[in-house]
Order: C-alpha cells, then sequence, then structure tokens
C-alpha cells in the first residue's frame, strides 16, 4: 500500500502553490512515497530507550540578550526585491486564486 | 435580529484570541529594533528578511516576559516545549512560514478572573505561547484599500519578527446576554494585567495588541455548541464588545431562518459595528506545522520561574480589591470606575490629599461627563489628580463650594491655569464677606417681596427661591446655607 495518496499530494502542491499536471501528480506520488518509505525505515531503529527527537544537538534554553545591532539599510535590504515600491517590496495580488 | 430578540432564541458561546507584541528592545530572533512607527524597512536584517542562510536565535527577554505573563494568567509552565514552523504562502512573512509553537505552548491551563455586572467570571486560558509578528501589507488599487480588490500590495517588514504572545481562552459559554461585556471586561483586564507586568505598551491602536473574537450560537436548552465564527484584529475594547453584539445578531438571524453558519474568518467595520466575511477557515487551516528545526528547545529552570512567580507585581484584581477596601466603596462603584479607566486617577489624587469620596465624585461625576462629551478618554482630560486634589482642598477649607470648584475646573480644561490661578483670575472665591452678603440678600429680598412675605407668613419652603436669588446675584459665589440662615433671619423667621 502506498504511504501517500495520488490525492494527497495534490493537496500538497496546491498548498505549496505548485500547477502540476496529472501525469506530474503520478510522477511526483511514487517518488514521494520511495522518500517515505526510506524515512519510515528509520522508525524502525528507533527502541524504547532511544527518546524521540526533533533536533541533532543536545542543547536546550540558547538564548541572545535583548540587545539591539544595526540591520541593514533599506537600499540594501531592497536590493534583491523584483519589484520596489515606496521603500516596500511589491508582491502581486495576494488572494488572486481564493478571490 | 435584535439582540434581544437572539438572545431569547440563542446562547451565544465566546472565545477569544489575544495577539500582544512584547515591548522588547530588539526582535524576537534577530537584533533589529523595534520602534513603532519608523520609516518602512528601515529595521530589518538577513534574519527577519529570510535571506538565504540566515538563521534565527530565540530573545531571552521574550522568554521570560512570556513565561511571566503565563504565571500573571495562572497558568503552569511548560518544563520542555519547541518552537514550530507554521507554513503558509503568504508575503506578511518573507520565509513562508511564521515560527512559531504549535502543539507545546511554554504556558498553559490558566484563568483570569473578570467583573461583569457586578459578578465574578473566570475566564479559563487554555494557552500562552511565543511567536513572531508578521510584517504590513499595503493593499494598492481597488476601491476599498482592503485585500479583495486590489492590484497589488507593498510590504513593509519592520514589524515582522517582533515577538508576539498569543492568549487563547477555551471556549467561555455561560455568558448569555452579556457575552459583550464579558468579551470586553476579559480584554480589558488582559490589558492592564500587560501594563501592570510591564511587557508590553498594549496600544490597540497601534496594534501593539489585537483581539480575535470567536462567537458561537446554540438554540437555547442546547447542548452541542453551534459553529463558531472568528472576527480578527479588533482594534479596540468598545469594538470587542459591539463585534461580538454585532456577530451575535448576525448569526442569529441566519439560524432563525433556516441557515447554517460558516466557519470562517471575518472581518470587523469600526463604522457600522459589522462584520463581513474573510476567507474560510478551512482554506487556512493547513499549515504543516513541524518543529522549528533552527532553534533548541526551551526547557526553562523550575527555580527560575518559581523566582519569577515570586517577583511578580501586585496584579490589578487584587490591588482594585485593596483599594476598594481603603475607600469603602461598594463592587458596582469600583466596577464602573474600571470600566472607565479612572482608578488610577482615583488613585493618584487619593495619594495628593483628597478624601477617597470626593476624589471620585470629581471623577466620576463633572470629569466623566466631560470625557463623554468630548468624546475622549478621561485620562486624556487636561487636568490631574494633583489639581483635582487641590479643588478638593479649597471646597474642604470653605475657599468653594461645588458649583464654583466646577468653575474652576472647566477653566483648568480650559487651559486657564492652574485651580489656583482659575480662582485667582475668574475670582471665584466664596463670598466670606458678611457684610457683602447682607447687602446681597437686602437686594434680594427687594427685588422678590412677594416671596419674602410668603415666608414671614410661615412657607418656609419658599425661602429656597431666595436662596436661590441669592446664589444668583453672588454669581454662584455666596454659601448657600449661610445665606439661606441670613434670610430666615432677616426675615424674623425660624425654623
Amino acid at each position: 500500500m502506498s504511504a501517500i495518496t495520488r490525492d494527497e499530494v495534490a493537496h500538497l502542491a496546491r498548498l505549496s502553490r505548485l500547477a502540476l499536471a496529472d501525469e506530474e501528480l503520478d510522477h511526483f506520488a511514487a517518488q514521494l512515497d520511495v522518500i517515505i518509505g526510506a524515512v519510515a525505515r528509520v522508525a524502525e531503529v528507533a527502541a524504547d530507550d532511544i527518546p524521540p527527537s526533533s533536533h541533532a544537538l543536545p542543547l536546550t534554553n540558547v538564548y541572545r540578550p535583548d540587545e539591539v545591532r544595526p540591520g541593514l539599510t533599506p537600499k540594501e535590504a531592497l536590493a534583491a526585491a523584483p519589484a520596489v515600491e515606496d521603500d516596500r517590496f511589491r508582491v502581486p495580488r495576494i488572494l488572486g486564486e481564493e478571490a | 435580529m435584535p439582540y434581544d430578540e437572539a438572545l431569547e432564541r440563542f446562547e451565544p458561546v465566546l472565545g477569544l484570541e489575544t495577539h500582544v507584541e512584547l515591548g522588547t528592545h530588539s526582535k524576537m530572533f534577530c537584533a533589529c529594533p523595534t520602534t513603532f512607527g519608523a520609516p518602512p524597512n528601515t529595521q530589518v536584517c538577513p534574519v527577519c528578511l529570510a535571506l538565504p542562510g540566515a538563521l534565527p536565535t530565540a530573545n531571552a527577554a521574550a522568554i521570560e516576559s512570556t513565561i511571566r505573563i503565563g504565571l500573571a494568567l495562572n497558568c503552569s509552565i511548560a518544563e520542555w516545549c519547541r518552537f514550530a514552523r507554521k507554513n503558509y504562502f503568504y508575503p506578511d512573512m518573507p520565509k513562508n512560514y511564521q515560527i512559531s509553537q504549535y502543539d507545546e505552548p511554554l504556558c498553559f491551563d490558566g484563568y483570569l478572573d473578570v467583573e461583569v455586572d457586578g459578578r465574578t467570571v473566570r475566564i479559563e486560558i487554555e494557552r500562552v505561547h511565543l511567536e513572531e509578528d508578521t510584517g504590513k501589507s499595503t493593499h494598492v488599487g481597488g476601491a476599498t484599500g482592503r485585500i479583495h480588490g486590489a492590484d497589488y500590495s507593498i510590504v513593509d517588514y519592520n514589524r515582522a519578527g517582533i515577538p508576539l504572545v498569543e492568549i487563547v481562552t477555551k471556549p467561555i459559554p455561560g455568558t448569555d446576554r452579556l457575552a459583550p461585556e464579558v468579551a470586553r471586561a476579559y480584554a480589558t483586564e488582559l490589558r492592564e494585567v500587560m501594563r501592570a507586568l510591564g511587557v508590553s505598551d498594549v496600544r490597540m491602536e497601534e496594534g501593539s495588541m489585537r483581539c480575535d473574537v470567536n462567537v458561537s450560537l446554540m438554540p437555547r436548552g442546547a447542548t452541542e455548541w453551534g459553529t463558531r465564527t472568528e472576527t480578527k484584529n479588533v482594534n479596540s475594547l468598545r469594538s470587542v464588545e459591539r463585534s461580538v453584539r454585532g456577530e451575535i445578531s448576525r448569526q442569529a438571524a441566519i439560524l432563525a431562518e433556516g441557515g447554517t453558519i460558516t466557519q470562517e474568518t471575518r472581518h470587523f467595520h469600526e463604522d457600522t459595528g459589522t462584520t463581513t466575511s474573510g476567507r474560510s477557515k478551512e482554506e487556512a487551516q493547513d499549515y504543516r506545522y513541524f518543529p522549528e528545526p533552527d532553534l533548541v528547545p526551551i526547557a526553562p529552570d523550575p527555580a527560575w520561574v518559581a523566582e519569577l512567580k515570586a517577583a511578580l507585581p501586585e496584579l490589578p484584581r487584587v490591588r482594585r480589591l485593596r483599594l476598594q477596601q481603603e475607600w469603602g466603596v461598594s463592587d458596582l462603584d469600583m466596577e464602573s470606575m474600571h470600566n472607565i479607566d479612572a482608578i488610577d486617577l482615583v488613585e493618584a489624587t487619593v495619594a495628593a490629599g483628597a478624601p477617597p469620596a470626593d476624589a471620585r465624585k470629581w471623577w466620576m461625576g463633572e470629569l466623566a461627563r466631560r470625557a463623554n462629551e468630548a468624546g475622549v478618554p478621561l485620562v486624556e482630560l487636561a487636568i490631574t489628580p494633583d489639581q483635582i486634589a487641590r479643588v478638593c482642598a479649597m471646597v474642604a477649607g470653605g475657599a468653594l463650594n461645588d458649583k464654583l470648584a466646577r468653575q474652576v475646573l472647566e477653566g483648568v480644561l480650559n487651559g486657564e491655569g492652574t485651580p489656583d490661578e482659575v480662582v485667582a483670575a475668574r475670582g471665584l472665591q466664596i463670598v466670606n464677606d458678611e457684610g457683602e452678603l447682607s447687602a446681597i440678600i437686602d437686594q434680594v429680598l427687594a427685588d422678590n417681596a412677594a416671596a419674602a412675605e410668603k415666608v414671614r407668613g410661615g412657607k418656609i419652603a419658599a425661602v429656597g427661591a431666595l436662596v436661590g436669588g441669592v446664589m444668583k446675584a453672588s454669581r454662584g459665589k455666596a454659601d448657600a446655607a449661610r445665606a439661606r440662615e441670613l434670610l430666615l433671619e432677616k426675615l424674623g423667621v425660624s425654623e
């Protein structure tokens, strides 16, 4: 049985704003299934004496003091923006696909 | 449907999600400043712009403030928890995700007690978690300046990454027709707790405190809650109350006609007090949260948490109960002072030497009336607690009566100077000179022979008109009680 269905891949594609054609959905569903299978093998080696972990570092409470440091100028910040207006990032209409 | 009719048929269940921007110097995950109103994109860096390779580091002060908020709201503090990525495609966050917390909030299971209509309502707190604020989008084109109909948007990321605490209540049933007032009282109390803790400036008009208001209705007697809507970013305490009231009426009208409520986000309109549909909730909810790999877990040392708890300031409700005892006022009096933010003012006036009853009388009477007329909060009136205390002292010392005192207050509010300056400039001293008063009385008796005759004839009540005449002739500066005595004496009548 597949670990991921074609419908789930279509749903993920929509959430990721990827316009996938039908044959692409078939293609990626099969690929993702292999990937999920590979990841699942990690779960097989987990034993009761190994606590679940979401992080490679055995650290907690790593903070910085609440101190201000200079960042970028607006010119630097906007240098790589595809479009700029009034020192702001200009972006396409936001709710286009939902409206 | 009219609100009263809606409440006859349905019972509301409330829920509130409140976002509070913390008043830290720097952002949550980078060292950019957080000053409100700075020119666009002047408080940004590679981290909050999500430039490739930039990594977040958590702000220690924000962690501490969040724990203090949790403690003040009687929450348990997680011994271990993580940040999580909330994934969504929306340009208000350049990362395409927001760092938030998901199933492991820093604080959980608390409560906040609020007073409404003379009774205490306990609002259960589900969770308090820490996240980062988003950038500010301006929608360009279209007729309304809103998202719908806009041609494109422009984004300022100064606000992106400012530490944001989200405080979520459990569903609040049983408020019945007081639902709007309970929602407002909760938001008010929460704002005061934040102020007492000094963790945020909680300015709703600047967006440093924002309420999302959930409302659902169920038919009277039903046990299963209805579908709820979430009204976003309600930006004043008054709007919190109005949005609940408006949404109850709107939902009741739909349900009464056999319709169904759509679970959705709605936008509140300040001008009409109504809401309109935003995005549907199902659409937005698939955030694919997962533990944030760029940050290590938070594991507050229980000893440190205990220290923070011991060092909490006196909380607003405890302070109110203390002041209520000290001032000897009723629950309802205290609540009405609280409702118009008069408690600090009365307390400061008492601290400046006024008796509590007098301080309360002026702030809740004449000054509340003037603030109401001017449409401004009481605290914004151009008069200080010290000045009210001075006026109280002048009344107590016999230099002013209440009527003259009102004129003094008016003068101060008009910018004519201090109470003493207004008294001098307007000549508002009570007439203490018996000779002067006597002359005024003689004139009034001469001008009102008929009334004088009635009093002589035994109709003592008629003296009131004569006292009124004396007050008028003295332009309010006579001591009314003394004038009455003198009038009766001159008319040869005793009581």
